[in-house]
């Protein structure tokens, strides 16, 4: 097997209480690469977020991540060689200020306190949140958690960075806002687009954003058999 | 150690083992609809014993016909327990609910031990010392009498649970609130009834023991540890676990009475008690996590 | 560039002169306390600062770290017992059985923790599973005639000798438990500022989010359990030496474990200043109330547990978070 791919899903499975959510899902990322993962509620999207943060344990398969085997490690062991997730309903540190909520990740890399500071400012600065640094967390509105729970996976400064729906519950105006914050991202970084579809835990689509549009069973998951898609 | 010996120890833990399920009972609905782990549950149902104690004392009414009084009194005051003490932090975090009873229960102990000292006081009745005798296994009529109002009243909670439109409110509130409150079911409602029956329970309890138990202030917090056990094995929110890990722990307890000398004989059940929270926090009964 | 970054740091904020200068005015009247306030009162005091030394060793773990202990009772206990069996026994001196007490509790410690823990254990359940810890030990002293069963053990006093922590007079214990309780507030205020300090507050926040940015949530519980166990087993030791006597119920009795938890909570817990605070208000309530009924001294617990009901409906994060939001309200309104 190649050592040197960026991260690799090779047919992983998992259920629970004998329901699967996750079967023989497989799939590779290059780096440099923005993945889109996309498939109707409880096609199991979050669940393999979880597989592959550590979150859960697969029952059998194998993720790999830059040669290094994942399963079995522990979150915080993922997250020190560099995949963050975001997660689908946000996280904030309620109590903590925005500010210490972004530091949190800033200490993956270092224990210095000037050092975790500066970063943690330059991060609030990036996502638009420093007007609110000093708030409490918990003071924030939807969008603005949203930006939050971004700057602290991007303080732990990931080499893969995993967003579980960082549009749920927000409005057309607020996704804008979100989807140019992503933008920004993937503009320092340089990144490409690819989209994976999975259903009932299953991969159906892999290709470029145009392809899997036109695929039929992902039209057939998300609008039932029988429905077209009008082409232009 | 004789085989009468054995039996009549696993006889007696069975008797108080039904004692520990009525109040286990109460304990694990609350906990099962508002996720509230009471710890006023022992003061609750030493308010029962107060309640039988003056009704005997005052009125001389006969101690198990006391629930009556009982219920209808604990009912209420669960009520308005729930309703203006737990209700207003009910989206509190765990543990600052926990605090909450925590102070109530000091609170009901130590007014109590001002309003009436810290005296123990004794329920006598004319039928104390009746036994009857199966074999050389002797039965006392008033743990008998106890045990049979703990199994009537959680016979008829659980009747209430299964049959009736109220209990099926109650166990949906438990399962599913959210959905409770889809379906119309005004789930405020559901808590407070809940907790009034909850401590109803504790109640007769207090009234099933007071007869051969030393009715005193903090007498609550003997039992309320023990049910604390009693839930977490049958699995916290189940009724019939509880019911059935009464029984179990009332026979650890006197089991481990033959192996442990005095104060030592609820080792046993305590180590019984780490073992379940560390493997199977869910209960012997209750589904995995 | 930054336009709304202060220009002091905002995670290691330190303390201005003035303040500084403030806290060594009131530590330095405190040293002449003693002198000018009769006995009892330099009880109370020495009792104020006992009760927060263990009061920030349940916070560390309870109000930082979010591990909700209703058991530190066996902290204090196996405090209280290794040293006073040490030196009944063996005429070991208290200090070095504090090490010792320090060793045995941490190491109970972390056994409880890394059982809890290691299982995902949070919450209520481990609130319970503190509590049934503390009471088997509770149990086992009640029936274990080699330390005394339920009568408890007893103190020769030798006489006033430094080496044995001894004193006729209560004046030295006000100074052990005062500086030992700076230290612990010292000790705490500096962890706050490192990285330790955050982490520990983004665990109590939320596991798994603490996890997914790289925090390893069970190795930080671990910590703060050992810091909490240690700091309340010294306590422990300390309040054995003082009172000359220890039995199971004073030690691993459930109120003990209550008595220790109150404070910080009403106080405002997670925070420096909580335990004092806490200790402040009940400590000369419970003593004065018990003096004046006597007999029917559970009056005082009677107050308490109104003021708990109040606090927790009404200042869910204790007195410091009352203060915190008048200054935050302060502070946004200035602009």
């Amino acid at each position: 097997m190649e050592s040197n791919r960026f991260l690799s899903v090779l047919n992983v499975s998992k259920s629970f209480r004998g329901l699967a959510a996750i079967s023989n899902v497989s799939l590779e990322l290059n780096p440099g690469e923005i993945l889109g993962l996309i498939g109707p509620n409880g096609a199991g999207k979050t669940t393999l977020f979880n597989l592959i943060t550590g979150f859960l344990r697969a029952d059998s398969g194998e993720i790999e991540f830059l040669g290094k085997n994942l399963v079995g490690l522990e979150p915080h062991q993922i997250c020190k060689m560099g995949i963050t997730r975001t997660f689908q309903i946000v996280k904030p540190f309620s109590h903590l200020s925005t500010l210490e909520n972004v530091a949190v990740g800033c200490y993956n890399r270092t224990a210095d306190l000037k050092e975790a500071e500066e970063k943690a400012w330059e991060i609030v600065q990036f996502v638009g949140l420093n007007k609110k640094a000093l708030d409490p967390a918990s003071s924030l509105t939807t969008p603005d958690r949203k930006r939050l729970e971004l700057a602290r996976a991007l303080a732990t400064v990931p080499r893969l960075l995993l967003l579980d729906e960082v549009m749920s519950g927000l409005n057309p105006t607020e996704e804008h806002e979100i989807i140019d914050l992503v933008r920004k991202i993937r503009e320092a970084m340089g990144l490409s687009d690819r989209i994976v579809v999975i259903h009932h835990g299953v991969c159906i689509a892999d290709g470029d954003p145009r392809t899997v549009g036109e695929d039929n069973s992902v039209i057939e998951a998300y609008l039932g058999k029988g429905a077209y898609l009008a082409k232009d | 150690m004789s085989f009468t010996y054995i039996l009549q120890t696993l006889l007696d833990g069975l008797l108080m083992g039904g004692i520990y399920g009525l109040v286990a009972i109460g304990l694990t609905l609350i906990f099962g609809v508002m996720k509230v782990i009471n710890f006023a549950h022992g003061a609750l149902m030493m308010l029962g014993m107060y309640a039988t104690y003056w009704a005997f004392a005052l009125l001389h009414i006969d101690p198990y016909v006391s629930i009556v009084i009982t219920i209808p009194i604990l009912f209420l005051v669960g009520v308005c327990f729930q309703k203006f003490l737990i209700n207003p932090i009910i989206d509190a975090p765990e543990h600052n609910q926990l605090l909450l009873t925590l102070g109530v229960s000091l609170f009901l102990e130590n007014i109590v031990v001002f309003l009436w000292s810290p005296d123990y006081r004794v329920v006598k009745t004319p039928y104390e010392f009746v036994y009857f005798y199966i074999g050389d296994v002797s039965i006392s009529l008033l743990r008998l009498l106890a045990f049979c109002l703990a199994m009537l009243v959680a016979a008829v909670v659980y009747l209430v649970l299964t049959k009736t439109d109220l209990g099926k409110a109650i166990r949906a509130s438990s399962e599913e609130p959210s959905g409770a409150l889809l379906v119309g079911i005004n789930v405020r409602r559901i808590y407070w009834t809940t907790f009034g029956i909850g401590a109803a329970c504790a109640g007769v309890s207090g009234t099933a023991v007071a007869p051969f138990f030393p009715v005193y202030p903090t007498v609550g917090g003997i039992f309320v540890i023990t049910a604390f056990m009693v839930v977490v094995l049958g699995g916290m929110g189940s009724v019939i676990g509880a019911f059935i890990g009464g029984l179990i722990v009332g026979m650890a307890d006197s089991v481990g009475g033959l192996f442990f000398p005095g104060a030592m004989k609820n080792l046993l059940s305590f180590v019984i008690f780490i073992l379940i929270l560390l493997f199977r926090p869910t209960g012997l009964f209750g589904g995995s996590k | 560039m930054r336009e709304h970054q202060p220009q002091e740091s905002c995670l290691g904020r330190g303390l201005s002169w003035q303040k500084w200068l403030i806290i060594g005015l009131i530590v330095a009247a405190l040293h002449f306390l003693p002198w000018t306030f009769p006995p009892q009162y330099v009880h109370i005091m020495i009792m104020i600062f006992l009760f927060t030394i263990m009061g920030q060793g349940w916070n560390i773990l309870g109000g930082y770290a979010g591990q909700f202990s209703f058991g530190h009772s066996l902290f204090f206990g196996l405090g209280a017992y290794t040293s006073t069996l040490m030196f009944v026994h063996w005429g070991l001196s208290p200090w070095i059985g504090m090490v010792f007490s320090c060793f045995i509790g941490i190491m109970m410690g972390l056994f409880v923790g890394y059982l809890s823990f290691r299982f995902g254990l949070s919450g209520p359940f481990f609130a319970l599973i503190m509590l049934a810890f503390a009471e088997v030990f509770h149990m086992i002293s009640i029936s274990w005639k080699a330390v005394g069963a339920a009568l408890g053990l007893l103190i020769p006093l030798k006489g006033t000798s430094i080496a044995l922590m001894q004193f006729v007079d209560k004046k030295p214990f006000y100074f052990i438990t005062l500086w030992m309780m700076i230290g612990a507030l010292y000790l705490v205020w500096r962890m706050e500022k490192t990285r330790m300090g955050l982490y520990f507050l983004a665990v109590r926040e939320d596991n798994d989010a603490a996890e997914a940015l790289g925090v390893n949530t069970l190795k930080y519980k671990m910590v703060a359990m050992t810091l909490s166990a240690g700091l309340t087993s010294i306590g422990g030791t300390i309040y054995a030496q003082y009172l000359l006597y220890i039995d199971p119920d004073i030690t691993f009795g459930v109120m003990n474990s209550i008595e220790i938890l109150i404070r910080p909570i009403i106080g405002g817990p997670g925070t420096v200043l909580g335990p004092l605070l806490g200790s402040l208000v009940l400590t000369p309530l419970a003593e004065f109330t018990r003096l004046a009924f006597q007999s029917y001294g559970g009056v005082y617990l009677m107050i308490y547990g109104a003021i708990l009901v109040g606090v927790i409906m009404f200042l869910p994060d204790g007195i410091m978070g009352l203060a915190k939001r008048v200054f935050y309200k302060m502070r946004k309104e200035v602009g």
